[in-house]
């Protein structure tokens, strides 16, 4: 569904990812670790078309999107949930769905959309009329989430969404994620929560100093050396 | 009585008129936080567009309005793309600098085309002799561009808080690469912002014609009006400027009336002066 092929990404001029592949089939959960500055939140946001490649391709349901704006990724199918939620604070819980929904034009679909998010999460109906920055920080992030499920993406992107939150909400979160694939929808995860995020992958990619330099099943990559000793102090 | 009367409700004309001048500042400024330093030159353009095709086609003045509009809907869209976006890639000072010589431009470019003679309106529906009540004396042409403003900000609120492109534009001017991950088109946004900004100056340039002299350095005395009138409203509150138009028109006319014209700017920045010391944000900025 997803390839990224061999990418270099430069931030003003300073190459952030020198080499990174990745790929994506339909219905996985594919987590993406590494140590701050391992160029994980850059590698979404290429993928979202917010930067764009300078070496390397990306192409998502056989199409070159390498050089799509985000504009055009949003239409083909990909949502990017951003770090830090950035939910529009002074817009009421609704009207950040909607705002996930701008691409549809039907009426229906956007109902829909709307009852399915209230649905996995019922705090947010309760919430609906509230303002979205009066909202507690795990309630943010599930905004955030729903917002991104708004227009039904074929690919949903979610970075660190556990980010900020305390302990039992990180469980919480993850959990959320878990039914999302229960789900049957495919998911791209980037996670601190290294050991978390892999056991509940499909499949997991290493990110260091801009290059993948692991790949495999997320339960096998647990047992790797570098794993166990850069990330879970083993 | 009668003095208070006529200047309270001649002070509340001047400033929906006023409100409306500022209007298009507030929705650029509400967009994007970026300063239009040629609004008043967009104001000058408006006014130069109504009157030349008022009397070049002997037109009733009031018809020239939808023309007025649209060509600063095109000067503020043009200016967007032609400009304003590139000086967003540089330093804030660049921004600040940049619509400076834009504004520059445009005034010294109709002082050359134009010649900096005053023109006036001659003829037209509210060209005519004020109303008047008893004692109370209301002009025509203020009359008319009240009504028009409180219609133009009735239209921009609707079209802000009621319609999809408006909260998209909201989205744009809350966090315009959140809103980008909505799939937003976000520079569309901006352009759209900077063409409603000319447009709403553009409707106002052509009333004020009706009372007006045309003239091309006409839009420095209403900017300056204008800039007071945002920052005190709250910058990029809509309602905010329309309510800080009111003040400071009552301030305009009751200044002008009980303490002598030539203090009416005076007051005017005194009092913005005393709103921001007391409230830094504007009366309903955030």
């Amino acid at each position: 569904m997803l390839k990224v092929e061999n990418i270099e990404v430069r931030y003003s001029g300073v190459p952030v990812i020198h080499d990174v592949s990745l790929d994506v089939n339909e219905g996985e959960l594919i987590s993406v670790v590494g140590a701050n500055g391992s160029g994980k939140t850059t590698l979404l946001k290429t993928i979202s078309g917010t930067l764009h490649p300078t070496k390397g391709s990306i192409q998502f349901d056989n199409e070159d999107i390498t050089r799509s704006s985000t504009v055009d990724i949003v239409r083909k199918g990909i949502t990017y949930v951003p770090e830090e939620r950035r939910i529009f604070g002074p817009l009421s819980v609704e009207e950040n769905l909607r705002l996930g929904a701008y691409i549809l034009n039907d009426n229906e679909a956007i109902e829909t959309s709307i009852e399915y998010v209230y649905g996995l999460f019922p705090i947010l109906k309760d919430r609906r009329k509230q303002k979205g920055g009066t909202l507690s920080g795990g309630e943010q992030q599930m905004l955030a989430i729903g917002r991104g499920l708004m227009a039904s993406p074929k690919l949903l992107m979610l970075d660190e969404p556990s980010l900020g939150l305390m302990p039992k909400l990180v469980d919480e979160m993850l959990d959320a994620v878990a039914t999302l694939k229960g789900e049957g929808i495919t998911i791209l995860l980037v996670e601190q929560n290294v050991r978390e995020a892999l056991e509940m992958a499909d499949r997991g990619y290493v990110l260091q100093t801009g290059r993948t330099i692991y790949n495999g099943r997320g339960r096998e990559l647990l047992k790797t050396d570098i794993i166990k000793k850069a990330f879970l102090g083993i | 009585m009668e003095t208070l009367l006529s200047t309270t409700i001649s002070g509340l004309l001047m400033g929906m008129l006023f409100a409306l001048v500022a209007l298009g500042l507030a929705i650029i400024f509400g967009v994007m936080d970026i300063v239009n330093f040629a609004h008043g030159e967009f104001l000058m353009v408006g006014m130069y567009a109504a009157f030349l095709t008022a009397t070049g086609l002997s037109m009733e003045p009031l018809l020239t309005l939808p023309v007025s509009a649209v060509i600063c809907f095109i000067l503020g869209m043009g200016s967007y793309y032609l400009l304003v976006r590139y000086l967003l890639k540089g330093p804030m000072l660049a921004q600040l600098l940049g619509t400076f010589g834009l504004m520059i431009f445009i005034r010294y470019l109709a002082m050359a085309i134009f010649g900096p003679d005053y023109k006036t309106l001659e003829q037209g529906l509210l060209i005519r002799p004020s109303i008047n009540w008893g004692p109370v004396m209301i002009s025509y042409p203020k009359l008319g561009a009240a009504v028009i403003s409180v219609t133009a900000f009735g239209a921009v609120y609707w079209l802000i808080n009621r319609t999809r492109l408006g909260m998209a534009l909201k989205a744009t001017a809350l966090d315009v690469e959140a809103a980008g991950y909505m799939g937003i088109n976000t520079e569309k946004m901006r352009g759209l912002a900077w063409g409603l900004g000319g447009a709403t100056v553009g409707i106002a340039g052509a009333l004020l014609t009706n009372f007006y002299y045309v003239f091309p350095t006409v839009g420095l005395l209403f900017v300056m009006i204008a800039f007071a009138t945002v920052a005190l409203g709250g910058f990029g509150s809509i309602k905010g400027a329309f309510i800080a138009g009111l003040i400071i028109g009552l301030i305009w006319d009751f200044g002008g009336t009980y303490v002598g014209p030539e203090y009416k700017f005076a007051l005017i920045y005194l009092t913005y002066f005393l709103v921001i010391i007391l409230r830094p944000q504007g009366l309903f900025g955030w």
